[in-house]
C-alpha cells in the first residue's frame, strides 16, 4: 500500500533540517572541560584556592570570596598582611605583564570581614575532645578547623596572649594587633577555648587529666639563636626574638645608641625596624653576603632603608671590643658563594643584636612514648602523625618550611588527618589537578591592565611609631586587581567556546553554571580549546 | 577601533562574553538565544573558518533586524556545506543563486521587497572569494553602480575550496594551490597580480565597505549591524581561514585570523562613501612569518633553504598595509 506524498515540484525526498546529520561521528580527538590548578593556588602554602576567591571578589562578592579564603585559611586580614605571598611569584600573569596583587585582595577580604563582623558556624558536635598546644599560627588554624568538623577544641598556651610568633615576632607597625586579636577572638567565638599562661610541662599528664582523645603539638621554636663572637668588654648582645619579645611585652629593651644588628633574615629587618621606632641614634644591619642574597623579604629591605636603616653588606664581625665592632670584609664568588678577605674595617655599637634563627624547647614532650625529636625538630609522618598515636605536630617545630603561611596549611594538614583518625579512618587527599602554567593559556583575550600598589605610610609617620606601614586598597581598585587574575585552569564564563564552535557544538547552562559539549555534532577541531583564554577546555583522543 | 571597547574587566571585549560585562555590551554569540542561522549539522570541514564567519555574520544581521533578512547565496563551500539537497543548515529564508550571480539575485529580492512594501525586510547576498572577486563580478560591480539596498558578504578564503583549491584572483602571493602549485622559479601564486575588492567597492562610492575576520568578533558584529542598517549597497569582506585548503591546523583557524591582521597583511578598516573612516590597530605586533609558517600552503618558503626574499617581498607587503592604514597603535588615522 502506498500513501500519496504532496510534495512541491521536483522535491522528491522529505526535506528537513541538518540537525538529522550528527557530524560527531566525524570527531577523533574530543574536548572537555576540565578544572586545572592554577599555579597559584599550587604554590600557596596554606592551600587557598585563590582563583576561586578571586572569581567571587572579582564580581564584587566579597563575602562570598572571604567564606571561600576562610575554607582554607582562617586569618585573611593576617596573611594579607605578613604572608611573604609565593603565590605572586608563581601567578602566570607575571608573565603577561606583573602579577595579580593577591596578597592586597586578601587583606582587603580580611579587612572587609572585620569591618562587617562576617563570622564562621562551627560543626555538629563530634563528641570528640582534641588538646592542642600552642596558639601560634599552626595550632590556631588546626583549633578552628577541628571547630569546623564539629569537634570541641581546647587551646593550651603558655603566653599571655595568643597568635605566637605572629605576635611576639612580628612588630606592630606590620602586623597591628586589633587586626590580630580580631580573628582570633572570631575563632574562640566558634567555641575554641584558649587557656592562656598554661604551659604544657608534661603532654601525658596534661591529655589524661583533660580527657582528651587526640592533640595537636604546634609549640613553635622559641628560643633566639646566637653566633659566637670573641668579646672583650661589655657591649650587651642580646638575641633578636627576646629583643621582639620585650618590645612587644613593653618590658624595657637596651635598643639606645648605635645599635647594631647581625643577620640578613627577616627577624633581623625586623629588629632594625623596631629599633628605628625607639629612637635609637643609628641602626645597622650587618649581613655576610651580598644585598641579592639576603634571606628578607625585598620589600621589608626596602622599606627599612626609606626610614633610615643602614644595611652593610659582604661583612661579618669577628670581634667585639668594648664599644667597638671588628667587621671582616668578605668577597663574593661565583655561584653566590663568599669568601672572607682578610681585610677588615671597625663600626661603634652601644648593643648588638643577633638574628640567627631559633631553636626548640620540647622538654614538656620528651618523655612521651613514641615521640621522636630528631635534629632539634619533632618528627612526623606524611600525614603529620608523631611517632604517638593521635598525637600530631605541625608549624616550626617539624621539619618543614618555617613561615606562618606553611604553619597555617599544616595545621589545617592536621585538623583533617585528626578528624578522620578520630573516626578510624584515613585522610585521602584529593589527586592534584594538573597545573594550568602559562602555556596552556591564550592571554591574547586578557586586557591590558597595570598592576594596583598600596599606598604606604609616609617615612615620618612611620619612623615616629608603630603605625601600620602598608595601607589597604579601597573597594575600587580592590575590584580592578581582583579582576586582573585569568582564572588559570579554570572557566571563568567568557563565553568563547560558546562563541567559536564553527558548529555549534557548545551549550551555554546560565550564570554560574558553565557548558557542556553537544558530542552530537562536535567534530572535533579543537578551535574552543585553542581559543580559550584560561586553559579549561582539553582535548583528549576519542576512543574509536 | 571601530566600536567601543571595554577594558579592565578581565578580558574586556576580547571574548565573545564574559560574565561581567553588561547584557549589551557582549556579542550577539554570546547570548544564549542567538539564531544560530547556520546551525549543527552542516558539512563544513573540522574547524571551517566560513562556516563560523558566516553564523557570525548572519546572526548580527538576523539580531539587528529582528529576524527580517532574506540571503542569496553563491555557489562555494558554504551553499554546498550548508544545503545538500534534501537538508538545510539555515533558520533563516535563503536561496541558492548561481555561482556567478548572487549579487543580481539579491537586488531582484530587494526590489521585489521595495515594490510589496516591505522595506523592513532586509537583504544579504554572500559567496566566497571565487564567485566575488571572479565570476561574480560584474553582477557585484553593477549591483554597486545602481547603489541597490543590499548586504554583499565575501567571505574570504583565498582561493576556490569547493571544486578542490584552485586559484581565485584573492589568492595571495607565493601561496601553493591546486594550480599555483610551488614548482619552478617563482613556485605557488605569482606576486603582482589578482584584485582587491574592498579598494573597488570603495571606488564605486557606496555607501559602506568595510573588511573583518573572525578573529575579531565584537568588529564583526559591528560593522554588520551598522551596515544593515545603511539603505544603499553595503560591501563586507570578511577573511575566514580554510583549514583544508591552506593545509592549516583545525584548531588554527581562529590563530590565523587574528596573525593575519596583527602582521598587517589584512588590513581590518571600515570606509564610507569611499573613504577610509576607521582601522583596527595592531595590538601585538608581529613578522608576517608567524602568519605564514603554520600554513603548510607556504611550506615551500621554509623548507631547507629558506626562501627570506619571498618572505620579504609579503612583509614589504604587510608594511605597506601598516604604513597606509596607520595600523600601529602610535600612527594617526589614515589622513
Ligand atoms: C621576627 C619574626 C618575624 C617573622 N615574620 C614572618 C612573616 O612576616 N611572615 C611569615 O609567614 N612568617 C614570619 N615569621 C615566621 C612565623 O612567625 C612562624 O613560622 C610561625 O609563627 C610558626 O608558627 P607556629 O604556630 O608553629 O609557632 P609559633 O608561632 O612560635 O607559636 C607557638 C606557640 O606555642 C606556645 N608554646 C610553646 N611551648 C609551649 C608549651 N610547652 N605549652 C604551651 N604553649 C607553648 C608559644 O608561646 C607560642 O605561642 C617570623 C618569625 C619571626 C621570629
Ligand atoms: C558557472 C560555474 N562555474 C563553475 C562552478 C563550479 N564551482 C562551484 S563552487 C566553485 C568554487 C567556489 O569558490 P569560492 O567562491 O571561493 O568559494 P569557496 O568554495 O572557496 O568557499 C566552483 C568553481 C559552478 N558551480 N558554476
Ligand atoms: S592569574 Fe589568577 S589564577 Fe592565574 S596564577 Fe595569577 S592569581 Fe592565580
Ligand atoms: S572559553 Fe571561556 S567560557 Fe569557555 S571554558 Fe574557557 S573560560 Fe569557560
Ligand atoms: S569548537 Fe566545536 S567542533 Fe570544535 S572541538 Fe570545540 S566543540 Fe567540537
Ligand atoms: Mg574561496
Amino acid at each position: 500500500m502506498s500513501t500519496v506524498q504532496h510534495k512541491p515540484f521536483a522535491i522528491t525526498l522529505k526535506v528537513g533540517s541538518s540537525l538529522a546529520n550528527k557530524t560527531g561521528s566525524w570527531r577523533t580527538f574530543r574536548p572537555v572541560y576540565l578544572d586545572r590548578m592554577p599555579p597559584c593556588n599550587h604554590q600557596c602554602p596554606a592551600g587557598e584556592n585563590i582563583q576561586a576567591w578571586l572569581f567571587h571578589a572579582e564580581e564584587g562578592n566579597y563575602e562570598q570570596a572571604w567564606r571561600q579564603i576562610m575554607a582554607d585559611n582562617p586569618f585573611p586580614a593576617i596573611m594579607g598582611r605578613v604572608c611573604y605571598h609565593t603565590c605572586e611569584s608563581a601567578c602566570n600573569r607575571g608573565q603577561v605583564d606583573q602579577a595579580v596583587g593577591i596578597n592586597a585582595v586578601e587583606r582587603f577580604l580580611g579587612d572587609q570581614a572585620l569591618k562587617y563582623g562576617w563570622a564562621i558556624e562551627p560543626g555538629k558536635p563530634t563528641g570528640k575532645k582534641v588538646l592542642v598546644v600552642g596558639a601560634g599560627p599552626a595550632g590556631l588554624s588546626a583549633a578552628y578547623h577541628l571547630a569546623r568538623l564539629g569537634h570541641a577544641v581546647t587551646v593550651h598556651e603558655a603566653s599571655p596572649k595568643a597568635g605566637g610568633m605572629i605576635r611576639y615576632g612580628i612588630p606592630k607597625y606590620r602586623m597591628p594587633r586589633e587586626k590580630l586579636n580580631a580573628e582570633i577572638q572570631r575563632i574562640q567565638a566558634m567555641g575554641v577555648e584558649i587557656r592562656l599562661n598554661t604551659p604544657v610541662t608534661d603532654l601525658r599528664q596534661t591529655l589524661e587529666a583533660g580527657g582528651f582523645d587526640a592533640c595537636f603539638l604546634a609549640v613553635g621554636l622559641q628560643q633566639g639563636q646566637q653566633v659566637n663572637i670573641p668579646q672583650t668588654g661589655g657591649l650587651p648582645v642580646l638575641d633578636a626574638i627576646s629583643v621582639l619579645r620585650a618590645v612587644e611585652l613593653e618590658e624595657p629593651v637596651a635598643l639606645h645608641g648605635h645599635v647594631v644588628v647581625n643577620g640578613g633574615g627577616n627577624t633581623a629587618i625586623d629588629v632594625a625596624r623596631s629599633a628605628i621606632r625607639l629612637g635609637a641614634l643609628s641602626v645597622t644591619v650587618v649581613v655576610r653576603r651580598g644585598r641579592d642574597y639576603m634571606p628578607a623579604h625585598p620589600s621589608e629591605i626596602r622599606e627599612g632603608l626609606e626610614e633610615g636603616m643602614r644595611l652593610l653588606n659582604l661583612r661579618q664581625i669577628t670581634a667585639i671590643q668594648d664599644r667597638t665592632l671588628t667587621l671582616e670584609v668578605m668577597v663574593p664568588v661565583e655561584g653566590g658563594h663568599i669568601i672572607r678577605s682578610g681585610q677588615t674595617e671597625t663600626i661603634e655599637a652601644d648593643v648588638l643584636v643577633q638574628a640567627f634563627g631559633q631553636t626548640g624547647d620540647f622538654a614538656a614532650l620528651d618523655q612521651y612514648p613514641g615521640l621522636v625529636i630528631a635534629d632539634g625538630a619533632v618528627q612526623v609522618g606524611p600525614d603529620l602523625m608523631t611517632g604517638a598515636p593521635g598525637v600530631l605536630a605541625g608549624g616550626d617545630m617539624i621539619p618543614w618550611a618555617r613561615n606562618a603561611t606553611a604553619a597555617i596549611g599544616l595545621g589545617k594538614k592536621a585538623a583533617r588527618h585528626l578528624d578522620a583518625w578520630l573516626r578510624g579512618e584515613r585522610y585521602q587527599p584529593r589527586p592534584k589537578a594538573e597545573v594550568a602554567d602559562i602555556g596552556k593559556l591564550n592571554t591574547w583575550y586578557y586586557s591590558d591592565a597595570p598592576r594596583t600598589v598600596r599606598p604606604l605610610l609616609d617615612v615620618v609617620r612611620r619612623t615616629s611609631g608603630f603605625a601600620e606601614v602598608v595601607g589597604n586598597l579601597d573597594e575600587g581598585n580592590a575590584l580592578f586587581e581582583a579582576r586582573r587574575c585569568m582564572s588559570c585552569g579554570n572557566c571563568f564564563e567568557c563565553d568563547n567556546c560558546y562563541g567559536v564552535c564553527p558548529d555549534n557544538a557548545v551549550i551555554k547552562l546560565g550564570p554560574g553554571k558553565r557548558f557542556r559539549f553537544n558530542y552530537d555534532y562536535c567534530k572535533g577541531c579543537g578551535i574552543c580549546a585553542a581559543e580559550c583564554p584560561c586553559g579549561a577546555i582539553k582535548m583528549v583522543p576519542e576512543e574509536i | 577601533m571601530s566600536y567601543q571597547p571595554v577594558r579592565f574587566y578581565q578580558t574586556g571585549t576580547f571574548t565573545v562574553g564574559n560574565r561581567l560585562l553588561d547584557e549589551d555590551d557582549r556579542s550577539v554569540q554570546a547570548l544564549p538565544v542567538r539564531a544560530n542561522s547556520l546551525t549543527s549539522g552542516h558539512r563544513a570541514c573540522q574547524g571551517c573558518g566560513e562556516a563560523l564567519g558566516a553564523r557570525y555574520a548572519i546572526d548580527a544581521a538576523v539580531a539587528a533586524t529582528d529576524r527580517q533578512v532574506i540571503a542569496a547565496n553563491a555557489t562555494g563551500c558554504l551553499e554546498v556545506f550548508s544545503t545538500p539537497y534534501p537538508q538545510t543548515s539555515w533558520q533563516i529564508p535563503w536561496i541558492h543563486s548561481l555561482f556567478g550571480n548572487t549579487a543580481a539575485v539579491a537586488t531582484g529580492i530587494a526590489a521585489a521587497l521595495r515594490i510589496k512594501g516591505r522595506s523592513q525586510v532586509r537583504v544579504v547576498a554572500q559567496g566566497g572569494d571565487g564567485g566575488t572577486t571572479d565570476i561574480g563580478f560584474g553582477c557585484l560591480s553593477g549591483m554597486f553602480e545602481r547603489n541597490d539596498d543590499v548586504l554583499y558578504i565575501c567571505y574570504d578564503n583565498e582561493a576556490y575550496m569547493n571544486t578542490g583549491v584552485q586559484r581565485s584572483s584573492a589568492t595571495p602571493p607565493a601561496a601553493r594551490t591546486a594550480t599555483t602549485l610551488p614548482v619552478g622559479p617563482e613556485p605557488g601564486n605569482v606576486f603582482g597580480q589578482g584584485k582587491n575588492v574592498p579598494a573597488i567597492a570603495m571606488a564605486h562610492g557606496i555607501p559602506y565597505v568595510a573588511t573583518a575576520t573572525v578573529a575579531d568578533l565584537h568588529d564583526l558584529e559591528y560593522k554588520v549591524k551598522k551596515a544593515i542598517g545603511i539603505r544603499g549597497a553595503k560591501y563586507l569582506h570578511i577573511f575566514v581561514p580554510c583549514p583544508l585548503g591552506w593545509g592549516s591546523a583545525s584548531h588554527d583557524t581562529i590563530k590565523l585570523a587574528r596573525l593575519v591582521k596583527e602582521c598587517g597583511l589584512f588590513p581590518v578598516f571600515e570606509a564610507e562613501h569611499g573613504e577610509v573612516t576607521g582601522v583596527a590597530k595592531i595590538r601585538k605586533p608581529i613578522p608576517v612569518e608567524d602568519y605564514l609558517r603554520p600554513q603548510r600552503r607556504y611550506a615551500h618558503l621554509f623548507g631547507k633553504s629558506p626562501a627570506t626574499e619571498t618572505i620579504a617581498k609579503i612583509q614589504a607587503q604587510a608594511d605597506r598595509n601598516i604604513r597606509k592604514f596607520g595600523l600601529l597603535a602610535d600612527q594617526g588615522a589614515r589622513p
